[in-house]
């Protein structure tokens, strides 16, 4: 990869986000990302902008960074990657989970500077629309969302428990530490409980979820 | 977010040297609270100290029998492993009553046992609040204190600790390995390593400016039934309103610690002794000098209760 090298048009795609964010969110937006300068030329560099590689599904990125940016900022704002959701932004929902090395996190609570080393795949990176995830087809089959918001979250969240169970991890509702947990609707619902719905489709996604872990209906 | 510099600690000493030149600095591992402290400006670190290269992230056995968690094992590869399932149920159990699957994956068992309190006027800076601001009063006294102490609470601070885990480890007797700025290393006591309030409750835990934890140990296995019984608002993703870390043996002795009722971990050796006579000598030896308001006096009958259904779950299993 070469050094962060901008063009006039990756400059003024980041400086219209910037300003377009500020604009339709300035509820949501922290005085941190307001005042977060665009993507800036390594010559005017800030005293506390960073240089940083990223990968994200698969795809190595370099990008200067204030060291306040989010792991879910910098896909939101600076990859445009905006599969994953600011929802609360202090995770609590569950709407920004990420993969970072295959594991589930809510990327609004670390920081875009600590996952260097790191990979991180989001919603984009799990299926195309010719190409769907097991999980983003069952979602669609069972109608396992209203207004979509959360969806993403859902989904990395529930690739990641998956992954969790398959591994033998116990959770709250395990009854038995000695033995190997095994899908069922309690312990489903116990291991997504850092994903919330305010539609309450929960229903649609239990059973989205516990087809793709090949539960018996 | 206040502005702030960052970078990665190669060795703990490092770190902790870091720690101790840079003023204001904090480490950051899981950053699961740090983050959203900083978010809202309670926390206002200049300098960040990323601990997560730093190779402590092993759980090993110690000679004595024993087990030595890193500090940057994540809560969820606690819960799981397999010793810790066998031998320190207890442990396992208060993890995965905690927080959410991703939180798990990320939060470390140092950083758990740092979190701060949950406390609303904590987090509410436009409230007077002793622990983020000192001497700024409390707004909790007299305010809705439900989720509040009943024991241990001074005059300047009425918050409890939030965490599960520290609550098994207060009943485990882990002890807390460090190191210093200067390299040196010392062992304390979980007991002695949170605070009570008094007229510092700003300082939660007894660690020196620098000090960097390193592991946390747990004794050789005890044996017994143990249990961690969490009362909560909601079935799942919410903070102890009590919470009892138990562990029963068959002769009828046993040791437990209270999560949701202190500004730390709670327990008595003196209710640990009472356990032949049943739980509600127990409870009365824990909540002694208790002092409860009207939003949560309930936290009284609510802790003998649910000691009292462990250790029904105890003989049951013990049985079994």
């Amino acid at each position: 990869m070469p050094d962060f090298d901008p063009n006039r048009r990756q400059l003024l795609k980041a400086s219209t986000v910037a300003v377009g964010g500020v604009a339709v969110s300035a509820q949501l937006a922290t005085p941190a990302q307001a005042a977060a300068p665009a993507a800036r030329p390594p010559a005017s560099t800030a005293p506390t902008t960073m240089s940083i590689r990223l990968k994200v599904n698969g795809v190595e990125h370099q990008l200067m960074v204030d060291p306040r940016t989010t792991l879910l900022d910098a896909l939101r704002d600076r990859l445009h990657l905006t599969g994953s959701k600011k929802g609360c932004d202090q995770g609590q929902c569950g709407a920004c989970t990420v993969l970072v090395d295959g594991r589930r996190v809510t990327s609004c609570l670390t920081l875009a500077v600590m996952q260097e080393g790191h990979e991180v795949t989001t919603i984009e990176g799990l299926g195309t629309p010719t190409n769907l995830h097991p999980l983003q087809r069952a979602f669609i089959k069972h109608d396992g969302y209203q207004c979509g918001f959360c969806t993403p979250g859902q989904i990395c969240s529930a690739v990641g428990m998956l992954e969790e169970l398959r591994a033998g991890a116990p959770s709250h509702v395990t009854a038995d530490l000695s033995a190997s947990p095994q899908p069922t609707d309690m312990e489903l619902r116990e291991r997504m409980s850092g994903n919330l719905c305010r539609c309450g489709a929960y229903s649609n996604i239990q059973e989205a979820i516990a087809e793709v872990a090949g539960m018996k209906r | 977010m206040k502005a702030f510099t960052y970078e990665r600690a190669k060795t703990p000493q490092e770190a902790a040297a870091a720690a101790a030149r840079i003023p204001n600095a904090r480490f950051v591992a899981g950053g699961t609270n740090l983050l959203d402290l900083m978010k809202l400006q309670i926390e206002t670190p200049s300098h960040l100290i990323d601990v997560n290269d730093l190779a402590l992230d092993r759980i090993e056995p110690v000679q004595d029998g024993g087990l030595r968690i890193g500090a940057l094992v994540r809560n969820a590869d606690l819960a799981a492993d397999l010793r810790v399932r066998r031998d320190y149920g207890v442990l396992t159990r208060a993890l995965v009553a905690g927080a959410s699957g991703q939180l798990r994956n990320q939060a470390t068992t140092a950083g758990n046992l740092l979190q701060r309190t949950r406390c609303p006027y904590f987090y509410d800076t436009n409230m007077p609040c002793n622990k983020r601001k000192p001497g700024s009063g409390c707004s909790a006294i007299g305010g809705f204190t439900r989720l509040h102490a009943i024991v241990g609470q001074s005059e300047s601070c009425i918050a409890t600790h939030p965490s599960d885990m520290a609550v098994a480890m207060r009943v485990l007797d882990a002890q807390v390995e460090t190191i210093d700025p200067s390299g040196a290393r010392r062992v304390i006591p979980i007991a002695d390593f949170h605070r009570l309030p008094g007229n510092t409750p700003h300082i939660d835990h007894n660690l020196k400016p620098g000090e960097l934890i390193t592991a946390v140990t747990l004794p050789p296995p005890v044996g017994g039934v143990q249990s961690y019984r969490k009362v909560r608002d909601r079935a799942s993703y919410a903070f102890a309103i009590v919470s009892v870390a138990s562990i029963v043996q068959r002769d009828g002795s046993g040791r437990v610690a209270l999560g949701g009722v202190a500004h730390k971990p709670w327990r008595v050796e003196a209710a640990d002794a009472a356990f032949p006579r049943g739980a509600q000598a127990v409870a009365g030896a824990l909540l002694q000098g208790a002092r409860t308001t009207e939003d949560n006096a309930f936290k009284v009958p609510l802790v003998e209760r649910t000691l009292a259904a462990a250790i029904v779950d105890a003989k049951a299993g013990a049985k079994a």
